[in-house]
Parts: C-alpha cells; structure tokens; sequence
C-alpha cells in the first residue's frame, strides 16, 4: 500500500498532526486503567496484524518524510547526536543490512536494493536517494553506515555491544528522544544508564530485563511500549535543549491541553545483530494530541484514570508535576465511567 | 519468560572424515535459500533423533559468516559419552534430514580488544575457525596457538596455517600442552583478549596462569566442550505443570524435561550460560552439580539447579516448572 507522505513540522509552528487512519493504528500502551513498571517483553513476531505499526520489522507511516527532514536539522545543530564507538563498525553494517532488507521487503512501493555480491545498490523513492557502494567499505557511503541508513529510518537507533556479562551503549543515532542524552550515556553499560530510573531498581526488573535480553537471538526479535508525555509535538526532547522546551510545561491551560499536551508511546525492539553479535535497541517515537486520542472512546475513558492513579515517583520522573492535573480535568469531561475492554488496541 | 526459536530443517550435505576421531557436517536447509548469518564463535544445536530419545548436543559452526548456503560443524566422536557424538558418527549419513537451531553465540570476538589471543585443544579449534575469518576480514590482529597431540589427530591444522601463516602456531605434545603458556602471556599487549577452547583442565590451568600473571578477567574468555554428565536414573516433580518425570542414565535432566513437552529455557547445554537455571521447591537428597555457573554460596544454599548438565540422587525433588 503506497503512503501518502505528510508534509509538517515538529518545531516553530508544529503543523504536525495524524490522520484518523494514524490514530486508529496508534500503540496506546496501556493494557488496563492502571499503570506500574513490568518486564513488559514479547516477541516481536512478523508479520504482526494488518495495518498496525507492529505488522513490520519497522514500520514506515506518515510522518516518514517529515521526519527525516526534522532529524537532519538537528544533525546540523549538534552532530554529536550520533556516535559510534570505533569498535562498532561490524555492527554498522549489521544495521544497514537489516534497515535495507527490511524496508525493501515490506515496502517495495517505497524502497528497493539490490545487491550484486558486494556492490550494493540502493534506492529511497520519498527521500529521492539513488546510492550505490560497496558493502562493508564505509568510504563508498556519503555517511558511516549507521549515519546513512538511520538518515532515512524513523526513530531512534541505538546499538549496545555485548560483553562481561553487561550491555554497553557504544553507537546510537539519537534526535527523537525522551529527554535523554546519547552524548551523556555513550559508553555506559545497562545498570549505568538506567540509573536516573526511579522505583524499577527496587523491582528487580533490570537484573531480569538484562538476563532476558543478552539471550536474544538472531531471527527472535523482542518489543515492548515506554511512554511519557510531551507538551507540543516535538520529536527532539534532548536534555541539551532543555532551555528550549522545558519552559513549555508552564503554557498548559485548561483551553489548550487538549491540543498542546501529547502522549508520547515508544516503541522498543531488541534485535541481535547476526555478524556483530551487538543487540540492537530502536526506539521509535509515536505522538499523539488528547484531542485525537479522545476520539477513540476507549482510550478516552482509559488515559484519565492511568494518569490520576500513577504514583508520585513516576508523575515526577516523567515530567508531569505541573500539568497532569490540567490533563486529568480535561480528560475526565470524556470519560462516562463505563467499564474498559482488556487489552490496548480501540473496541 | 524464554522465547524458544523454531528449529530450522536442513539435509546433511556431507560428511568428511577428518582425522580417524573428527568428522565434518555440511547441512544445507531443506526449505532452500540461505541460513540466518552467525557471528564468529558460534555454536548451533543439533537436534538427534535416537529412536524415542531427543537429543541437543551444542556444535561451533565452523563454516565462512559470508557463506550461508550452508552451516558445518565437526564432531569428535567420544565413546563413553552419553551417545551424542556416536550417534553423529555412525548414524549420521550424506542425505538424511535432521533439526538445527537458530545460531547462538556465548563465544563472541571482543570487539574492542587491540589483540585476540587464541588458545585451542584438539577439537577446541572449531570456533575459532570463523572467529579468525571475521578477525583476518576486519584486519585485526589475532595468534592462534593450537595444541594437538600429533600430526594425524590434530583436525585442520594444515589448512588453517596455509591460510594464516605465522599467525598460526600448531604444538605437538602426547600429553600436556606442549606449549610455555606462562611465557607466551608474559609477552602479549596491554589491551589482549585471551580465548581458549579445550578441555577443561586445559582452560582452568591457563586461566590459573593468567590470573597469576595480574591479567583482568575480562580479558578471559573460554568454551568449554562438556556433554551431560551421565548418572544414576531419579525422578523429579515439575510443580507448576504438574508433571513426574523420569530422568535415564543416558539423558539429562533438561532433555527429560523437555520429553515431557515442558518448555524450559536454555542456550549452552553446557553448564556454562546460566540460562536453564531453575528453583529447586523440594529436595529430600543430594543435587549434583556439574555446571560451572553457580556460586559456591548457590550450590550450598541447594536453591538452585542447571538441569541441562546436573543431576540429583535421592528421595524426591521438586522444581519450579
């Protein structure tokens, strides 16, 4: 199915929106009208349902285009938003491979390889790119190879190395995030960059999260969804740019939440890397307005009540403190009270 | 929870015999098209079908990463084993179907070391075979050091110098290493990643050398080659399937486990990963452990068990599966 590319900002004047088609596919993450940590994995299995953003490896929508064009001004602000440590360069290709193949398989409308031994041919039909190189020979590439491919894939990329007994973050491409720092955390093993993360240590999820992860394996990727909220759409929330976009908490008012306050879902995968033996983490970035998200009933009844019952840790950490009330007054005028169906996805 | 990949069907392609106790399996997939890529030091497990008895027994895949067409492992056939290796040398022929798992590896190259120091033992030279193709492609510096006993027991040593000159060194001894391990560790570069791969008194005395000579332990890397360990027959209760199960002589807790279509969780089948560790309920006798995963503390403790290498003598255990 051909994609009808959106053209729109995710800055300045912030025309991003979805369409209701974006809407009904949209990960709402929460299974019930609560919300505490879990070890919340699955398998990643492919194809997963039909037009939802699960159905592929990585999915593509409407936003691609736009996307991609807002992640290009941040490279040219801040360069060092994608780094890779020198000892990464197998798993750069690692990934190329990966984001090619996927992308040409599932979206052959859109993207195409081909692939002569070594010589590798490549094209990108929204991005209008027409590369060829040479596989595993970086200097035939404009980029290194984790630059170039994740130029032209939606969300997050980061790749973690495996060893000791511990994941390392040691390469990532990184301009959609939720106020976390790829230039702070480059390097750090999985204990160290979770360390910021209240309440999930006591748990014990991270000694079972990492247990869980260093056995993933080649051709059984995992996901799971993470959520914040964000007031305007704004992909890049970079702690580097706190100054820019922290002052917008203050702006929420009764009459605007509706419009300015978003649910930010993201979704995680964890792929291992066939050649590298590196995990590979993307976290791809879904926003959504109240206003779109109250037109799906259920969800309208749901998020009200997820908000108002999250402990005070979370509602800190997550960036809430000065608007989850404005959000939960605004909220329950959509919710009737009526029971919820188990399970994210709309009735 | 534990995602248990599909097995993937392939036909045995060849089977080469190497020295008078080694041969070589290529299993090409049934389905055809190319085999999921691997990283040096890989291992898959073959699935046996040995009448009613299943067996897995772990082999490094010992092939090129850039030739998927097809996986090769090689086995050294060991006769008082379990039947694992007897059972891939005397059943085993060119044409036959057979069930390999998705590649593992728990014996990856360290990416970041400036040097890959490689120690291998007889048949311990297997990973390290595609470990060096990925090495030699990425132009880092490696030395393997093989052990063998001589020149007709030792498999592919020959080819492996033709192919790597010096950077190959091959040492002949009718027992011991044949080699000054202490000596050949005083001389390596900071920042030198040491693998071994071999029996296991060979690995224990080279990692005693090296921790003696100040090396960190994340320099030290090792596989070892370990098949269940064979015993007397018990029982075990599964609590939360609500199942008996009886564990033969000749199979290994895990391997009954899963006759019983209980799935339980695994990567090595070698005592060594840790992934099969399951809660020990109830244990009226005595735990054998063979692995070498847990702790002095754990093993003492009796909470704990890896049923894919040990085994129990006694009244009645009860796990938490």
């Amino acid at each position: 199915m051909t994609i009808a590319f959106r053209d729109e900002t995710f800055r300045d004047d912030y025309t991003f929106r979805n369409s209701p088609h974006a809407i009904r596919r949209f990960p709402f993450p929460f299974h019930e009208d609560r919300y505490m940590y879990a070890v919340n994995i699955e398998p990643h299995a492919l194809p997963g349902p039909k037009g939802s953003v699960v159905e592929f490896a990585f999915d593509v929508d409407e936003h691609y285009v736009s996307e991609m064009r807002d992640r290009e001004l941040v490279l040219r602000q801040d360069p060092l938003r994608c780094q890779a440590l020198p000892h990464m360069m197998a798993a750069q290709w690692d990934l190329l491979e990966l984001i090619m193949t996927s992308f040409a398989r599932d979206y052959p409308e859109h993207f195409s390889l081909e692939r002569d031994g070594e010589r590798w041919h490549w094209v990108n039909r929204p991005l209008g790119i027409d590369q060829r190189f040479v596989f595993g020979d970086a200097l035939t590439l404009p980029y290194e190879p984790m630059e170039y491919v994740t130029r032209q894939a939606q969300g997050d990329w980061v790749i973690v190395d495996q060893r000791d007994g511990n994941l390392w973050m040691d390469a990532g491409m990184v301009t959609t995030q939720a106020d976390w720092s790829l230039d702070f955390d480059i390097g750090m093993n999985f204990f160290e960059w979770h360390g910021p993360v209240p309440l999930a240590h006591e748990l014990g999820v991270f000694e079972r999260a990492l247990k869980y992860l260093m056995q993933v394996r080649v051709g059984s990727p995992v996901r799971r969804l993470n959520w914040t909220m964000t007031i305007n759409p704004l992909l890049d929330t970079a702690p580097e740019r706190y100054p820019v976009w922290g002052p917008d908490r203050t702006t929420v008012t009764p009459d605007n939440v509706g419009h300015k306050a978003h649910l930010r879902v993201e979704l995680q995968s964890f792929w291992r890397l066939p050649r590298s033996n590196a995990l590979l983490f993307p976290i791809r970035c879904y926003l959504i307005k109240l206003e779109e998200l109250v037109t799906v009933p259920k969800w309208a009844r749901r998020l009200p009540r997820v908000l108002k019952s999250l402990p005070q840790e979370l509602v800190d950490y997550k960036g809430l403190t000065r608007y989850r009330d404005t959000a939960v007054a605004w909220l329950s005028r959509y919710d009737d009270g009526a029971p919820t169906s188990p399970g994210g996805g709309p009735d | 929870m534990a995602v248990r990949p599909q097995s993937i069907k392939v036909r045995v392609a060849e089977v080469v015999p190497v020295t008078p106790l080694v041969k070589r399996f290529r299993f090409v997939p049934l389905a055809g098209g190319l085999l999921p890529a691997f990283s040096g030091g890989a291992h898959t497990v073959v699935e046996m079908h040995d009448g009613a008895v299943v067996r897995r027994n772990p082999y490094s895949l010992m092939g090129s990463p850039d030739e998927l067409d097809s996986y090769q492992i090689s086995v050294r056939k060991v006769e008082d084993s379990r039947g694992g290796s007897v059972f891939m040398h005397e059943r085993v022929k060119a044409g036959d179907e057979m069930a390999v798992s998705p590649p593992v590896n728990l014996f990856a190259i360290a990416w970041d070391a400036r040097k890959h120091l490689l120690l291998a033992g007889g048949i311990g030279i297997t990973p390290f075979v595609s470990q060096m193709i990925q090495l030699d492609r990425s132009e880092m510096p490696f030395e393997l050091h093989y052990c063998i006993r001589n020149d007709d027991r030792g498999p592919y040593w020959r080819d492996l110098q033709q192919r790597y000159g010096r950077r190959v060194q091959v040492h002949r001894a009718e027992s011991g290493l044949g080699m000054d391990v202490e000596a050949l560790l005083v001389m390596q570069p900071l920042g030198t990643h040491l693998f071994v791969c071999g029996p296991g008194p060979m690995i224990e005395g080279v990692y005693a050398t090296a921790r003696g000579l100040g090396w960190p332990e994340e320099n030290l890397h090792s596989e070892r080659f370990q098949a269940p360990a064979t015993g007397a027959a018990f029982d075990v209760v599964l609590r939360r399937s609500s199942k008996r199960v009886h564990v033969g002589t000749h199979e290994s807790l895990l391997e009954a486990i899963e006759a019983a279509d209980v799935e339980a969780p695994y990567l090595c089948r070698g005592g060594a990963c840790g992934q099969c560790e399951t809660g020990v309920l109830a244990c009226d006798g005595r735990l054998i452990h063979n692995d070498h995963y847990l702790s002095a503390e754990e093993r003492a403790a009796g909470r704990k068990i890896m049923p894919c290498v040990s085994r129990f003598e006694g009244r009645e255990l009860v796990l938490d599966l």
